[in-house]
């Protein structure tokens, strides 16, 4: 006789379906995985995501099928058909002294839909160009600075000691840089002269710079909560029943302690995705994150910066994309914490 | 005469202090201190004549072009009452070595001026500058004749200061005293600099150091060039020393068409290749290059035909020894520049056997620095080359593209004689003399050094010491085998704006290095 809930049921184990009156059991992922699909905020902010991402990923699409263009190419010279008449695309200014050259705005048509920037490019090809590499750059920085941080905080809190003091000692130092700094600093350093360590080469103008720089800067923040979760998870009893049994230390980390510290990531994943969105287009933003003439969001707001006068929309359309991307990515990370943990106050600060 | 003219600045440049700042701060220093001699405050290219200023005369030169005696004008003080004296200029010229500033080099031809720039801790330069205080007198001996000696001594770095000046950068705090009509009352970093009637000062020359209009000139600094437009337009400044953003010329074009002054300056925008590191160490990629290069585009990028002109070739217009000439065009003949020979550029790139090489275009972030080179980046891809853009700080980018150990490749630049004299063109930025290996300080960007065109530069500065017309035609020759050989792409020729508020009146524009726009004292505010 076995008690459930306080009832008392028979059990009977070569039965093929639970007896009436039993809920079946659900594993915590399936219970997770309900929790999240039930919430409507988190699923909206998903959709946004994802259509984000469709659409940016719709880039080279858009301006080979739709507008006609090369988005990276200076299109100082160009002309465009408006209402059937030909026009410039950067237009002379008016007046006696006719002084200055003002990109077209946006003509709701099918090229030039957002008007152009200062080069004579196709602004809304940039965007979805410029989307596609901030997601690409913030997702993969993302996944990087996680694994870098899972292998680092197992070490620490599965070793402890002096592995700990030492690496968590590290983590303290970077983690004692303001974050923007430290990319600051990094990034205006290897711009000049691009990164080599032993066979390996990556250019300055190379996405792999910034993915890079904003993994390692972010590591301290997801390696600490992972540490910490390692701490607690290797004082339950069934490691120590592990142990007991001979496991190996290897066996410990990946099939004991490893799936049980994996939500704090999960949870940490999209805050992070977003982080490193932003991250990603404040260097760029200060050009040294992704060169141009490739676009990014970031590089699409600094060419705005210089028309906010006249052409607002080549800085406004970027940032309804960011504000988008990392509102949908917040929301939907605040989901699956609750989902996951809702005891948990996890978030990553800058 | 009267009031307070108002000026907004984005920032001061290096240095109040005349022994150091080079070029950025000279609007405002030729109004607070004098040298010797000048070049005339007036409009137009009257503006490159020479002049004595604190010299009663100009001197002829003796002993074969090596030796210029100045005669002080007498009663001169500097705003604290102390006379000037003869020896305050062997002080002045030693500081460029000691502080140490950017251009010792120009006055190393003074007899010690070697042993000052070896050990500028030991520099003694009293048997090259000789100075009698009693008779006032100054006289200058050189190891050889040097044609553009009186233009060197009319730049910031041969003002006089008083003989106790310290071997460091005079800062903020204790700016020297003034000798020219203007005084500096204060100066608070990134906030304002407050310029006051000099009450020691007479006017001695009008064409040298005229009598200033407003009664003071306050700068205000650490401006956006777009808050700078803003205030002008509402009065809150009578000038911006900046150029107005290529975004907010259309407006002040249009609605303040009377405020806004345009005049051509003799610069030359142009993109440095450099000649020792591939591909551009190949003569027929950089005159491919020049082929293809659409001028008009690129002046479209700098804000249009009304604020630049084309241009092919290494000097500018109007300057000793120009004479139109442009190959790089087509239909070439007439010195014009009519369009770019993009298949004549794909042929001399077919036969460099250099395409798909990496090639990195290197810029500072400012929007129209950033604009050229992205347009050199779609250029070069279109040649067949794998081109990128490399953006580096201001403050990093200048002293990079001239360091040789870098290698930089291409970069946009722009070269504003300090004088008017091929020399401060072909024998420092496109010549041998200014090409220094490894060093920071190596003004050819292109690290171009031509043994044949080095020779025809030396002629033509030993025929300026003794037949000046002479030797302008013989600068035409040596712009046109520099051009010919391609170390540049020239790209075009700016003109300044000038955008000034409503209650300024005698707006007079002078070219001259030492101004290069409105001559502020010489306005009046109402």
């Amino acid at each position: 006789m076995s008690t459930v809930g306080g009832l008392e049921h028979p059990i009977d184990p070569l039965a093929d379906a639970p007896p009436e009156g039993w809920v079946a059991g659900r594993s915590p992922w399936a219970l997770a995985g309900h929790k999240l699909v039930r919430n409507r905020m988190a699923m909206a902010a998903l959709a946004v995501f994802l259509g984000i991402v469709v659409v940016s990923f719709m880039g080279p699409f858009y301006a080979d099928h739709v507008a006609h263009t090369d988005p990276f190419a200076s299109q100082l010279t160009a002309t465009t058909v408006i209402n059937g008449k030909k026009v410039d695309v950067l237009q002379q200014g008016g007046g006696v002294l006719k002084l200055g050259e003002t990109p077209i705005g946006p003509t709701w048509q099918r090229n030039y839909f957002l008007g152009a920037d200062s080069q004579g490019r196709d602004v809304a090809a940039r965007v979805l160009y410029g989307g596609r590499t901030s997601l690409t750059i913030g997702i993969g920085s993302a996944v990087i600075c996680s694994l870098l941080a899972v292998i680092v905080g197992m070490v620490a809190g599965f070793y402890g000691g002096v592995t700990d003091s030492i690496i968590s000692r590290g983590l303290d130092v970077v983690w004692a840089f303001p974050v923007y700094l430290l990319a600051i600093s990094i990034a205006t350093v290897l711009l000049t002269q691009g990164l080599t360590i032993g066979p390996f080469s990556i250019s300055a103008s190379s996405l792999w710079l910034p993915t890079l720089i904003i993994a390692v800067i972010y590591v301290p923040y997801v390696a600490r909560p992972v540490r910490g979760a390692v701490l607690s998870v290797r004082e339950k009893e069934f490691i120590e029943a592990a142990i007991a049994q001979g496991a190996s230390n290897r066996r410990l980390i990946f099939n004991e302690i490893l799936p049980n510290v994996i939500t704090v990531l999960i949870v940490l994943l999209p805050l992070m995705i977003a982080t490193t969105i932003l991250t990603e287009s404040a260097l760029s933003y200060l050009s040294i994150g992704v060169q141009p003439p490739n676009a990014s969001w970031g590089t699409i707001i600094n060419d705005g910066q210089q028309l906010l006068y006249t052409r607002p929309w080549v800085a406004i359309a970027p940032g309804i994309m960011i504000v988008l991307t990392v509102l949908s990515l917040n929301v939907y990370g605040d989901g699956v914490r609750d989902a996951l943990d809702p005891r948990a106050k996890l978030r990553v600060k800058d | 005469m009267g009031g307070t003219m108002v000026l907004a600045w984005n920032g001061i440049g290096s240095s109040i202090d005349p022994a150091v700042d080079y070029d950025q701060n000279w609007t405002l220093l030729n109004m607070i201190y004098d040298g010797l001699v000048t070049w005339k405050k007036v409009g137009g290219s009257d503006g490159n004549t020479l002049v004595p200023d604190l010299a009663q005369q100009i001197p002829q030169a003796t002993d074969g072009g090596k030796t210029y005696v100045f005669h002080l004008r007498p009663g001169i003080m500097y705003s604290d009452g102390t006379p000037v004296k003869a020896s305050d200029f062997v002080r002045a010229i030693e500081r460029e070595f000691t502080v140490p500033g950017p251009v010792g080099s120009f006055y190393q031809g003074i007899v010690g001026g070697d042993a000052c720039a070896k050990t500028p801790k030991t520099c003694d330069l009293s048997k090259g500058i000789v100075a009698d205080d009693s008779a006032g007198t100054v006289t200058f001996h050189l190891t050889a004749p040097d044609p553009d000696f009186l233009q060197k001594l009319a730049l910031p770095f041969g003002y006089a200061v008083p003989s106790n000046t310290p071997d460091k950068e005079v800062g903020p705090s204790n700016p020297l005293p003034a000798t020219g009509p203007y005084m500096i009352d204060h100066y608070t970093p990134n906030q304002e600099i407050l310029l006051v009637r000099n009450p020691k000062f007479h006017e001695w020359s009008k064409d040298a150091q005229p009598q200033g209009y407003p009664d003071k000139i306050d700068i205000r600094l650490s401006l956006t060039s777009e808050a700078e437009v803003t205030m002008v337009e509402h009065g809150q400044a009578d000038w911006m020393y900046d150029q107005p953003p290529s975004d907010r010329l259309n407006e002040i074009a249009t609605q303040y068409t009377n405020q806004v002054h345009l005049n051509p300056v003799p610069q030359v925008y142009h993109m440095a290749l450099n000649t020792r590191v591939a591909p551009f160490d190949n003569v027929k990629v950089r005159q491919a290059v020049n082929f293809a290069t659409d001028r008009a585009a690129i002046i479209k990028a700098w804000g249009g035909p009304q604020v630049a002109t084309p241009t092919c070739q290494i000097l500018p217009p109007d300057f000793p020894g120009y004479v139109a000439y442009c190959p790089y065009t087509t239909n070439p003949g007439d010195g014009k520049w009519h369009g770019p020979d993009m298949a004549k550029a794909q042929q001399l790139i077919a036969q460099s056997g250099t395409k798909g090489q990496k090639v990195a275009v290197i810029c500072t972030p400012d929007e129209a620095s950033k604009a050229v080179c992205l347009y050199f980046v779609s250029l070069l891809k279109q040649l067949g080359y794998d081109s990128s853009i490399k953006v580096l700080s201001a403050a990093v980018e200048y002293p990079y593209v001239q360091d040789s150990s870098n290698k930089a490749q291409i970069s946009f630049s722009y070269w504003y004689p300090d004088y008017p004299s091929g020399a401060d063109w072909f024998d420092v930025v496109v010549g041998c003399n200014g090409f220094h290996p490894n060093s920071s300080a190596s003004a050819n960007l292109s690290e171009f050094c031509d043994p044949t065109i080095q020779k025809m530069t030396e002629k033509a500065i030993q025929t300026s010491v003794t037949d000046q017309a002479a030797a302008n035609q013989m600068w035409s020759q040596v712009d046109k085998a520099t051009t010919d050989q391609a170390p540049w792409v020239s790209l075009f020729l700016p003109k300044h704006i000038d955008f000034v508020s409503s209650r300024v009146g005698n707006y007079i524009f002078d070219p001259n290095v030492l101004v290069g726009g409105i001559l502020i004292d010489q306005a009046w505010v109402k």
